[in-house]
């Protein structure tokens, strides 16, 4: 791995672009930008093709000998399928709207990071074979020959693409190069030129349930540590149910709130809730992830790990799904799940049991966010809040990309956040709701090999973050993402140190005053309480 | 380097034209009738067949790009136009879009300073280039029905009026005219100034500019200093429109030239970028509402796939699973 650049130095970004043209600027895979290429294994258990070791970094990519016509077909198939992608290959009058948007090319000052030619790489391909101009006036009209060079700029900047859908928002005819990411990754998925960080997962999520590949008594058992620890902290013993028929509800979060910190703070506090709430839920072990890293492969896998979650609800008989806290999990729950997987005919429609709320919004898909759920118990005074305890934070909010471009989920997790916190700072607002900045790790890049692309991709949240930190004091930086929760802190910790990150649901576990729970005396970090003011409170 | 290749490409276009309309009555006939006719036709027909093209291609998933708060709970105020949930909500946020450009209305200046740290700034003349430009071109084009309707109608004169008000020169100017060469000019200007865009441009984006700044050109040379036999031009165009061509001798060279670069204009269209016109209501993140949980959209190509079942599951780690006090389904 090489080594990392300190942040003043990653801080200086030149935006001149090179002399030569673009198309003519060979690809550099440069060490720190990328990852590692997927494992044969991993590809084989998902029944992808071209399964083989081999290194990007290598000149040769073991590619199939007919790769050209697998890749011209896996087009013209494509074009035939989404809209979006015929149009987006036609409308674009590249007048540059997107370019200084994207947090990648604000980040490395690199042109083929402006969305508009990081789109133009695919456009080109398809001028050249596609269109009547582009086969007979070539690079005057615009079009490019499908190289192995070629081929390798689109798999070194398709995966230098967090699939944010910032761009999209600017963009005047709304084409969104995450669509454009997404069928540019299941090209690159034809010839088997996937990242292991992204195929292993997905090999594991079909297999174990879950992308980190977490066994059954695995996942029971990193959940007793967590309820070990709420225990210390509150006195109360929870047991919580797993692959329990006649559960009413079925709870699916991402795995990764199940493995590490901060994540796992934000399952012990889905704990603390569901059990203060005497919830009629379960755990599922096979439906054990809410995230879908096959949605950064190819549709068909997305819908593939998807069909669990149905599947699941479906044999344990429950009513409805609440979701836990996470992005990419909730674009794909929110736009694609009930298109792929519906109807849920056995399922009904999602009804909190605490206060008779219907969720007419999830009506079809059956489907709730736990942050809607929560936002109706607390609209409706079911929980017993002391925000004073999270009084030691100065919070500032984090929207995730999919939640904020692919859902429109802004008002739920503020009013809850202001609910169970007293001292919450937005961050400048062009960086913040739908012109929210990706934490640069998204779409399955949080690897640690392209630790140097991450920083850079980073650099805006990081730099709106900075601003609230050194102008506020803000010192937590809280969200609803598990892919969040895992690259923030590394991100907060180059950029902005001092800052530290936090799930939604931890500040409310934090504030929440169970029944019968002893005297807190620390939060559920571990960490004291705001000098025992919640004490004095109560006398 | 692209920029000139246009550029050369429109000047040899403009000549054509130009010595089209200086030569015989044949090769007037040829750049007064048979061309325009031919170009309209193909514009007309490879118009429809890029939208069919495109409206052939099925919409599989609602995957609109929300700027606004979701329908969800009743006191959670949604945003009805930046996400919609209605279809009346979607053709609000489709009208702003087409006639106001709202997503570039959003547009803004990502700067870094000295010390690291981003601003964002204002950037709006994009924008006010965009619809100044748009506007301008679409008044234009109306004001020129006159020339196919016998006795002006009220709606034109109106505008025409409007048009006119600054009360200068003879013949008045026409504001627009005004308006359209200076959108275009900048257009042109930010395209090769900046460094950004002028490194993603193509010859196609150079040509249309080019193309649309000569059409205008021999169009305001011909209104204000060379004239030319307007009766003649309204004889031509409604022999045109009511095909019955006649093609007057009066008329000169500059107004076969315009209406050369304009019947190339239309024949390039279909096949230039310049087809965003109509894809722009076709862009599934903007014209479909953001009701996916509340209503189950249908992807026509959906297809059974392999999934990894409980059962194998099950099979997988059965003794794990009792073993951890799990409940299976097969002992």
């Amino acid at each position: 791995m090489s080594k990392l650049p300190k942040p003043a130095e990653l801080a200086k970004v030149t935006y001149r672009p090179p002399a030569t043209d673009w198309m003519d600027t060979p690809v550099e895979l440069k060490s720190g930008m990328f990852c590692h290429g997927s494992k044969p294994k991993s590809l084989e258990t998902i029944g992808f093709p071209n399964p083989r070791e081999w290194r990007p970094a290598d000149a040769d990519w073991k590619l199939p000998e007919n790769w050209k016509e697998i890749l011209i077909e896996g087009i013209a198939d494509r074009l035939k399928k989404y809209r979006s992608f015929r149009l987006f290959m036609d409308i674009c009058v590249r007048c540059g709207a997107c370019a200084d948007k994207c947090h990648f090319f604000i980040g490395t000052g690199d042109p083929k990071n402006m969305p508009v030619l990081r789109a133009e790489l695919i456009r080109s391909v398809y001028r050249k074979e596609f269109t009547v101009a582009g086969k007979i006036l070539g690079s005057m009209a615009g079009g490019r020959e499908l190289t192995v060079d070629v081929l390798k700029e689109w798999w070194y900047y398709f995966y230098q693409c967090t699939e944010c859908r910032r761009c999209s928002v600017f963009c005047p005819y709304g084409i969104d190069q995450a669509e454009i990411t997404i069928i540019g990754r299941e090209l690159l998925n034809l010839l088997g030129l996937n990242i292991e960080w992204i195929a292993g997962p997905a090999a594991n999520c079909y297999m174990k349930g879950n992308h980190l590949g977490l066994e059954p008594h695995t996942i029971i058992g990193n959940l007793e540590y967590m309820l070990d620890d709420i225990e210390t902290v509150t006195g109360k013993r929870i047991k919580p149910s797993f692959n329990r028929k006649g559960a009413e509800i079925l709870f699916v979060t991402p795995s990764g709130d199940l493995f590490a910190d901060p994540g796992t703070y934000t399952a012990m506090g889905y704990l603390m809730l569901f059990e203060e709430l005497g919830l009629d839920y379960t755990w599922s072990t096979y439906a054990s992830e809410g995230g879908n890293f096959g949605f950064f492969t190819t549709n068909e896998l997305a819908k593939r790990l998807n069909s669990k979650l149905y599947a699941e609800a479906k044999r344990l008989g429950v009513k409805y799904i609440i979701g836990g806290e996470c992005g990419h999990m909730w674009r794909v729950l929110h736009q694609y799940m009930d298109t792929w997987n519906g109807p849920t005919d056995n399922l009904e429609v999602p009804k909190s049991p605490i206060t008779g709320t219907v969720f007419e919004n999830a009506k079809s898909t059956k489907m709730v966010h736990i942050v809607e759920f929560t936002a109706d118990l607390i609209k409706n005074n079911k929980l017993k809040l002391d925000p004073k305890r999270n009084d030691h934070l100065k919070v500032t909010w984090h929207d995730s990309c999919n939640t904020a471009r692919g859902m429109g989920f802004f008002e739920e997790p503020r009013y809850v956040l202001r609910s169970v916190v007293n001292n919450f700072v937005e961050m400048p607002e062009d960086t913040i709701r739908e012109k929210t900045f990706c934490c640069g790790s998204g779409s399955g890049l949080n690897a640690s090999e392209n630790m140097e692309l991450r920083m850079k991709g980073g650099f805006p949240r990081a730099n709106a973050v900075k601003f609230v930190h050194e102008h506020h004091g803000v010192n937590m930086l809280a969200n609803i993402c598990a892919i969040d929760r895992a690259s923030l802190p590394p991100l907060m910790d180059y950029w902005v140190p001092g800052v530290k990150v936090t799930g939604l649901h931890e500040l409310v576990a934090n504030a929440l005053v169970m029944k019968g729970e002893k005297e807190r005396t620390t939060d559920l970090r571990g960490e004291p309480l705001p000098s025992a003011s919640a004490k004095e409170e109560k006398a | 380097m692209k920029a000139i290749v246009s550029f050369v490409a429109v000047l040899v276009l403009t000549a054509i034209g130009y010595i089209g309309g200086s030569a015989g009555s044949a090769s007037k006939y040829l750049f007064g009738v048979v061309v325009p006719y031919a170009a309209f036709a193909v514009f007309v027909l490879f118009m429809i067949i890029r939208i069919l093209k495109w409206a052939s291609s099925p919409v599989p998933f609602r995957i609109p790009t929300t700027t606004g708060q979701q329908k969800s709970l009743p006191w959670i105020k949604d945003s009805k136009i930046e996400s919609p949930s209605t279809g009346l909500g979607v053709i609000g946020r489709m009208a702003l879009e087409v006639l106001f450009f709202r997503s570039l209305f959003r547009n803004v200046k990502t700067q870094l300073h000295e010390g690291g740290m981003l601003a964002y700034g204002e950037a709006k003349w994009l924008w006010m280039a965009g619809l100044a430009f748009h506007y301008s071109f679409a008044i234009v084009l109306f004001r020129h029905l006159r020339f196919f309707i016998e006795k002006v109608p009220v709606p034109i004169q109106m505008v025409e009026g409007l048009d006119s008000f600054l009360q200068i020169g003879a013949p008045l100017l026409y504001i627009t005219d005004v308006v359209l060469l200076a959108a275009v000019t900048y257009l042109f200007l930010r395209r090769v100034g900046i460094p950004q865009v002028k490194y993603i441009s193509l010859p196609a984006d150079y040509f249309p500019l080019f193309l649309i700044l000569a059409i205008a050109a021999t169009g305001v040379l011909m209104r204000y200093f060379t004239k030319t036999d307007i009766v003649g031009v309204k004889m031509l165009a409604m022999g045109l429109i009511s095909f019955k061509p006649a093609v007057p001798d009066t008329i000169g060279a500059m107004f076969y030239t315009h209406l050369f670069l304009l019947s190339v204009l239309f024949v390039y269209f279909p096949f230039s970028k310049l087809v965003h016109m109509g894809g722009v209501f076709l862009s599934p993140t903007r014209n479909l509402a953001n009701n996916s949980r509340m209503k189950r959209h249908l992807n026509p190509w959906n297809y059974p796939v392999h999934v990894h079942t409980y059962e194998e599951y099950e099979n997988d780690f059965r003794a794990k699973m009792k073993e951890a006090g799990l409940p299976v389904e097969k002992e």
